[in-house]
């Protein structure tokens, strides 16, 4: 009787067959596997995150600059100087500022002056950047980065 | 002597006949002159095989069909005919495409009519698709056997849409930009979800889908590229892949549905509206000889050919005519009307309003609520239920006719009026009142993300959807209500974006109103 232990011979023919079909079936596999990887980029192409935006000096509080290329705004108060991304935390639109904060214009989205969240879809609020010294003693901004709101560096 | 001056005579024949002879190496058959010749012409020939040899007249009526499926395919011809064109000139870079396609506007000799109509035909094949599924749907057409063929039809209606948005990308203007960095973050969006419940940092399927789209953290020379390769390559050839066996599936099921064409229990088809005997006559011989070697029903024996007209010339003749109306829709209207191109695409200041073509603006609404349940959630949901609609309603009375009859038409009226009621309140309730975050605003957000004026329509379509279901006790009934409601929500909130939306997408009555500046 056939089982586990004794099992029916398996013909020739249908062994070719099944190694034929298995074979097909784990090259296929194999390949597809291999193929899409390769969409994936393993280094990505991209200009570093940090932003030099000029000496501690060219930062007396009250000042506000905007770097429209970087898509940052600084400003400097007495508590030091901090630096906000101006991209919607939605769907990544530069928001603009208006009197009463700042406004996505693709989807609505409303942020108040320090970038919390006043209305449409944005699901959190705008981010603020990390800032450090070069060497050069120039400020350097984090694009990449992210620190709590309220965050000032001190000059 | 005699041998080579006959040699010379056959080959002499030989040139005069060579005309006739190539003709008849080409065409294999002389010009048909019978209907029984007709037929066998289509049956034997690759580029006319897709159609059945006989066509039931029902398939012919303009006021059935309206011609949109070969409309539709009718432009996806005109489309690859004129893309291909445009590929000579178009360049895929970030430095050049902008400026490639001032080219095709200004220098290149026809350049911008091409252009132009490649866009026009790509609108209306927007529209023949969508008025196609709409037809389809209306007129029961979904059901066996071709529960499986209505789902590939969705497929290559999101396969035309996927050929839009990637198709005005590539002119890298302001619109170009603008929305492949909105489209690539809706692919980011479950990051919101994933956020919002805190498990972003161990399953990141946003970031994962967005490097994916664009092969680089921000929009640049790679993701064009990518979306290039996808416009040109991928999804026409997946467009034509699907075409292919959705024209052969209808085939392969008997042609376009009709009234009383549905099995009986026993198994064994009906004519038309009563049974009637088929009886081999004098009419062309169609015979199904090879297929003798399988067991089973063969494909759409149990037509009784006396019903029947030949394809060719009535069924070819109507492509034809459909073909040459929307290549003269698109001729005029690109005639008239440029295709925009907007600014060179300026990464620090988007448009205000930046807004998507028109087809997508109902999508734009609904992401201005939400950007993964507006832009992932409620497609998806949306798009499933539809690919369910032949499984879960599975009624097999009254295909072909439009809304299965007077009752449909009925149900049909009242969801169009409770649709449109409810699109409509659900996008004034937060333009007049403002919505969660300005009631409550400390709420959590994922009470933003999931209760939302998308969220609230979509259930409340699926709860009118189940209403129908209880008040009429069918399937097929519940299923045009919600058809509709999901139809006329589509258009309303496609409306309200392309008219009422200005700066800010803030709700204006009127473009005239909108604040200068």
């Amino acid at each position: 009787m056939p089982g586990r232990l004794d099992p029916k011979p398996i013909p020739r023919r249908d062994f070719l067959g099944l190694a034929g079909l298995w074979s097909a079936a784990i090259a296929i596999v194999g390949s597809v596997a291999g193929m899409a990887q390769l969409p994936k980029p393993r280094v990505l192409p991209e200009a570093a995150g940090t932003v030099k935006v000029g000496p501690a000096t060219a930062y007396p509080a009250g000042t506000v600059k905007v770097f429209t290329d970087h898509r940052i705004r600084v400003i400097a108060t007495d508590q030091g100087v901090a630096a906000m991304s101006l991209i919607c935390t939605h769907l990544g639109c530069v928001v603009a500022e208006g009197p009463d904060g700042f406004h996505c214009p693709c989807h609505g989205s409303r942020f108040d002056a320090q970038g919390r969240v006043l209305g449409g879809p944005a699901p959190r609020a705008l981010h603020w950047l990390p800032i450090s010294r070069a060497a050069d003693g120039s400020l350097l901004v984090d694009t990449k980065g992210d620190v709590p709101p309220g965050t000032f560096y001190e000059v | 002597m005699t041998t080579k001056t006959s040699g010379l005579g056959l080959f002499w024949q030989n040139v005069v006949s060579l005309p006739s002879s190539l003709r008849e190496s080409f065409a294999r058959r002389s010009a048909p002159t019978s209907d029984r010749a007709r037929s066998q012409s289509i049956f034997a020939n690759i580029f006319l095989h897709i159609h059945s040899t006989r066509v039931h007249p029902h398939a012919l009526r303009l006021s059935y069909t309206w011609g949109l499926g070969v409309a539709s395919a009718a432009l996806f011809f005109i489309l690859t005919v004129t893309g291909v064109l445009l590929m000579i000139y178009y360049k895929p870079s970030t430095e050049l495409a902008y400026q490639s396609i001032k080219d095709l506007h200004y220098v290149v000799p026809t350049g911008r009519f091409i252009r132009n109509i490649h866009r026009w035909a790509a609108q209306l094949m927007v529209i023949t698709v969508l008025l196609h599924m709409a037809r389809v749907f209306y007129t029961g057409s979904y059901k066996k056997p071709r529960e499986f063929n209505w789902v590939i039809g969705l497929g290559l209606f999101v396969l035309t849409l996927a050929l839009s948005f990637t198709g005005y990308l590539l002119p890298w203007d302001q619109l170009a930009y603008w929305a492949i960095t909105i489209g690539a973050n809706i692919a980011a969006s479950p990051t919101e979800l994933t956020d919002a419940i805190g498990i972003t940092h161990w399953f990141n399927i946003g970031a994962f889908q967005k490097e994916l789209l664009l092969g680089a953290s921000e929009v640049g020379e790679d993701a064009l590229i990518r979306f290039y390769v996808l416009h040109v390559m991928i999804l026409p050839i997946l467009l034509a892949i699907g075409m292919s066996a959705h024209i052969w599936r209808v085939r392969k099921d008997g042609g376009l549905s009709r009234p009383g064409r549905h099995t009986t229990a026993a198994g064994k088809g009906v004519g038309a509206s009563q049974p009637v005997p088929q009886t081999p006559s004098s009419s062309p011989t169609k015979t199904y000889g090879l297929m003798c070697v399988v067991k089973g029903k063969t494909p759409a024996t149990d037509q009784n050919l006396d019903e029947t007209v030949p394809s060719w010339p009535y069924l070819l003749r109507a492509e034809l005519l459909v073909l040459m109306v929307f290549t003269f829709f698109s001729l005029v209207l690109a005639y008239f009307f440029d295709a925009p191109l907007k600014e060179l695409a300026n990464p620090s200041v988007p448009e205000n309003p930046a807004k998507a073509p028109w087809y997508f603006l109902g999508l734009q609404e609904m992401v201005s609520y939400s950007a993964f349940i507006g832009g992932v959630v409620v497609p998806a949901v949306a798009m499933i239920g539809l690919a369910l609609i032949p499984y879960l309603d599975r009624e097999r009375e009254q295909v072909g006719v439009w809304f299965s009859g007077a009752v449909g038409r009925v149900v049909a009226w009242r969801s169009l009026v409770f649709g449109a009621i409810a699109a409509v309140a659900m996008v004034a309730i937060p333009v007049n009142f403002g919505w969660l975050r300005n009631w409550f605003p400390g709420i959590p957000q994922l009470w933003i993300i999931l209760i939302n004026p998308g969220t609230i329509l979509t259930a409340l379509y699926v709860l009118w959807s189940v209403y129908e279901l209880k008040r009429s006790g069918s399937t097929r009934m519940a299923a045009i209500a919600l058809f509709t409601c999901f139809l006329v929500g589509f258009a309303i909130l496609t409306t309200v974006g392309t008219v009422f939306r200005g700066p800010n997408w803030d709700f204006y009555w009127w473009p005239s109103q909108w604040p200068t500046h």
